[in-house]
């Protein structure tokens, strides 16, 4: 009888320890990243397949990561360059990650210029990738000079649903006019703050691509 | 105090005021307070008391509960130890037994060829030739000159000298075929004495066996009859088995550790593993525990059946031929375990020169220093499968270490538990003590702060006018009482 206690006791902590498990926060990170493809900035997109191997290379299974150009009107799953989420089995995540690569180095190989930038647009789709993926740490890359150039009749004064959402602004080039009026080029990432930080989620510069490990810290 | 206040009198004056006032209630409550006080240490200081020795009452309990477990587990160990002797002494006997014909009959062999070898070799004299009396005879005949009888008698010596080049000849083949037979003797004896040697051994074996049987018979009588020495000596026996079996199992534990580290990420090539199970392990690992745990019970009873532990008696108690075919059959489940642990580790490898490679890919590295690197990975390959191969062998033997943890944890916990309650005891009768001599305290202190009335009491009780009225007293409570008497 004793002993059927103590076997009870166990089962029934075994079955509580499991239950208090379920609502456990998953430990993957999803990540989406956007890359600038208006203008001159495209010159750029060697250093953005830098943060990309970076990133693939800190990825683990589970994790999900997609990379989208921000052109005229990003808000759309065309513009979705690559996207993975990585299987449990080691071999097939290592194919994944070069199969990823390939695809972004045939991107960046063929990429044109577009006129406008629609970075709010690419934001949103991030948002909705993400929302869909569920992973526990959810981070947008914005690899761009931040200045968004919308084609007339785009409407884009939405506001983002960052929370839990950390939104990290990738090597944000100086443009001519910045070099004339500095404040211009603080304002812009000010407005950007604020945009983040008003729809709940954490806003962070980078621009020092030899220090990524904040990324996935 | 505000009422004080409000009448305006200095509140120096009121705390001299309210002081007075305590005083006076404390002198007027005295008596009650000290029995209270008294009643209250003495409360607590037998309800110490009596708890310390209940609580000494339940360690003497405890303590021969122990004592019985302690000896009733010696008893055990020395019968095992008993049994053991007496299966090896009959394995000797029964071998030695089962030889003996043969062997007596080799030595029977070798004793008649040795007696055959020795009669064969006893010296016989050669015989003189038969006529040599005659040729003597002959010989002291005179010759007197005569030439004839003189070539006659030389014949004759010629004769006799070639009769005894012959007969010298003859003895002297004799002899050397009786040598040549002593010299065959030799490998009779050797052969002999070899068998006479292992007669020895084995008896010589066998008495050393009856003296440690004699041993552990007395070290079994002492436990029987519960001596203080046989406590001793199991008491210490205990403790040593506890700790150095405890040290085993820590090696075990860190060996399965890297058992674990070994098989865990390849194991999520075979079943996955991002999923979180339980307490936040995933699922390749989970399978990894499971895996090795499996192989560690799979030990646990391939030792059992082959009766090197007994900590399931069932299986001890299973009849001869099932325990063995019991064995085989965990064993082959063993080998498999270990086999795909092998599998793992060669997997593990595969997977590290994967992420090597697309490591370097990502990184942008020549994929030269890599191929480089790979040339002299057949070692590491060799290594991760060889240890797969090998721990759940290893992991297997912690059945033992594990079988005498826990026959000595229970002797351990009982000291433990014993002195636990010795301290235990010890507290309570310091505190009810502590309570005695503190009721004690407080009545002096209580004593102390009303100094002042009771000097003024005291002076007044000793005065003369109270001393006369005391005597008066006195004298006709003795009045009255012999009033009464009468």
């Amino acid at each position: 009888m004793k002993q059927f206690k103590i076997f009870f006791t166990g089962i029934s902590l075994f079955f509580l320890l499991s239950c208090s498990n379920d609502v456990e926060v998953p430990r993957t990170h999803g990540v989406y990243m956007l890359l600038d493809t208006s203008g001159t900035y495209t010159k750029e997109l060697k250093q953005a397949q830098r943060v990309i191997s970076y990133s693939l290379l800190k990825m683990k299974p589970g994790d999900s990561f997609a990379v989208a150009r921000v052109d005229t009107g990003s808000f759309s799953e065309k513009d979705i360059i690559s996207k993975v989420t990585f299987e449990d089995r080691p071999s097939r995540m290592n194919q994944q990650k070069r199969v990823f690569l390939e695809k972004i180095d045939k991107f960046v190989k063929s990429v044109k210029g577009s006129a406008y930038t629609d970075i709010t647009g690419g934001i949103l789709q991030g948002i909705e990738f993400l929302n869909e993926r569920a992973p526990g740490k959810k981070t947008i890359l914005i690899f761009s000079d931040l200045k968004e150039e919308l084609r007339k009749g785009f409407k884009r004064d939405i506001d983002f649903q960052l929370q839990d959402y950390r939104v990290i602004a990738l090597n944000v080039t100086k443009l001519r006019s910045d070099n004339i009026d500095p404040k211009e080029y603080l304002d812009r990432l000010e407005q950007w703050r604020t945009r983040v930080e008003t729809g709940g989620g954490v806003w962070k510069v980078i621009n020092d691509l030899e220090r990524l490990e904040s990324l996935f810290g | 105090m505000s009422f004080l206040d409000s009448l305006g009198i200095h509140p120096a004056i009121t705390i001299i005021l309210l002081v007075i006032a305590g005083i006076a209630v404390l002198y007027i409550s005295r008596r009650p307070a000290h029995r209270a006080i008294m009643s209250l240490s003495a409360v607590v200081h037998n309800a110490m008391r009596l708890s310390a020795h209940s609580v000494m009452k339940v360690e003497s309990r405890l303590a021969e509960r122990n004592r019985e477990v302690l000896l009733i587990a010696g008893c055990e160990a020395e019968e095992r130890m008993i049994e053991r002797e007496f299966e090896r002494i009959d394995a000797t006997v029964r071998r030695d037994l089962s030889e003996y014909p043969a062997m007596h009959r080799r030595l029977n062999e070798e004793i008649t060829a040795i007696e055959e070898d020795y009669q064969a070799s006893i010296e016989v004299p050669p015989e003189p030739p038969g006529w040599m009396k005659a040729v003597e005879a002959v010989a002291k005949i005179p010759s007197k000159g005569d030439p004839m009888v003189s070539n006659i008698l030389e014949d004759i010596h010629h004769s006799l000298v070639k009769a005894n080049t012959n007969s010298i000849e003859a003895y002297r083949k004799a002899s050397h075929k009786r040598h040549d037979r002593l010299r065959n003797m030799m490998p009779h004896w050797r052969k002999v004495l070899t068998v006479l040697t292992s007669v020895d051994k084995n008896v010589t074996s066998i008495l050393s066996r009856s003296q440690t049987i004699d041993r552990h018979m007395k070290e079994y009588e002492d436990i029987v009859k519960g001596t203080d020495k046989a406590l001793r000596m199991l008491s210490s026996s205990s403790l040593q088995h506890f700790f150095t079996s405890l040290a085993v199992m820590i090696i075990a534990a860190g060996i399965a550790m890297v058992n674990f580290q070994l098989i865990a990420r390849p194991m999520s090539e075979m079943i996955g593993g991002t999923t979180s199970l339980f307490l936040g392990f995933q699922l390749n690992q989970i399978a990894a525990m499971i895996m090795i745990l499996v192989e560690m019970t799979l030990g646990i009873f391939l030792m059992e059946s082959l009766r090197i532990t007994k900590l399931f008696p069932i299986v001890g108690a299973l009849n001869d031929k099932l325990r063995i075919r019991i064995a085989w059959v965990l064993f082959v489940m063993l080998l498999s375990l270990a086999t795909i642990e092998a599998g793992l580790g060669f997997t593990r490898e595969i997977l590290m020169e994967a992420d090597q490679a697309t490591g370097a890919l990502l990184r942008g590295e020549e994929a030269g220093a890599i191929a480089l690197e790979s040339s002299v990975t057949w070692i590491t390959t060799g290594s991760q499968m060889a240890l797969g191969f090998i721990l759940p062998f290893v992991l297997m033997f912690v059945a033992i270490p594990f079988e005498t943890f826990i026959q000595s944890f229970r002797t351990v916990l009982g000291i433990v538990a014993v002195g636990s309650l010795r301290a235990l005891a010890w507290l309570l009768r310091f505190v009810g003590t502590l309570f005695k001599f503190l009721g004690k305290s407080l009545l002096h202190i209580y004593d102390l702060i009303i100094f002042l009335p009771l000097f003024i009491e005291h002076k007044v009780n000793n005065s003369p006018v109270e001393k006369l009225k005391k005597s008066e007293n006195i004298m006709s409570d003795q009045k009255g009482s012999e009033y009464e008497a009468i």
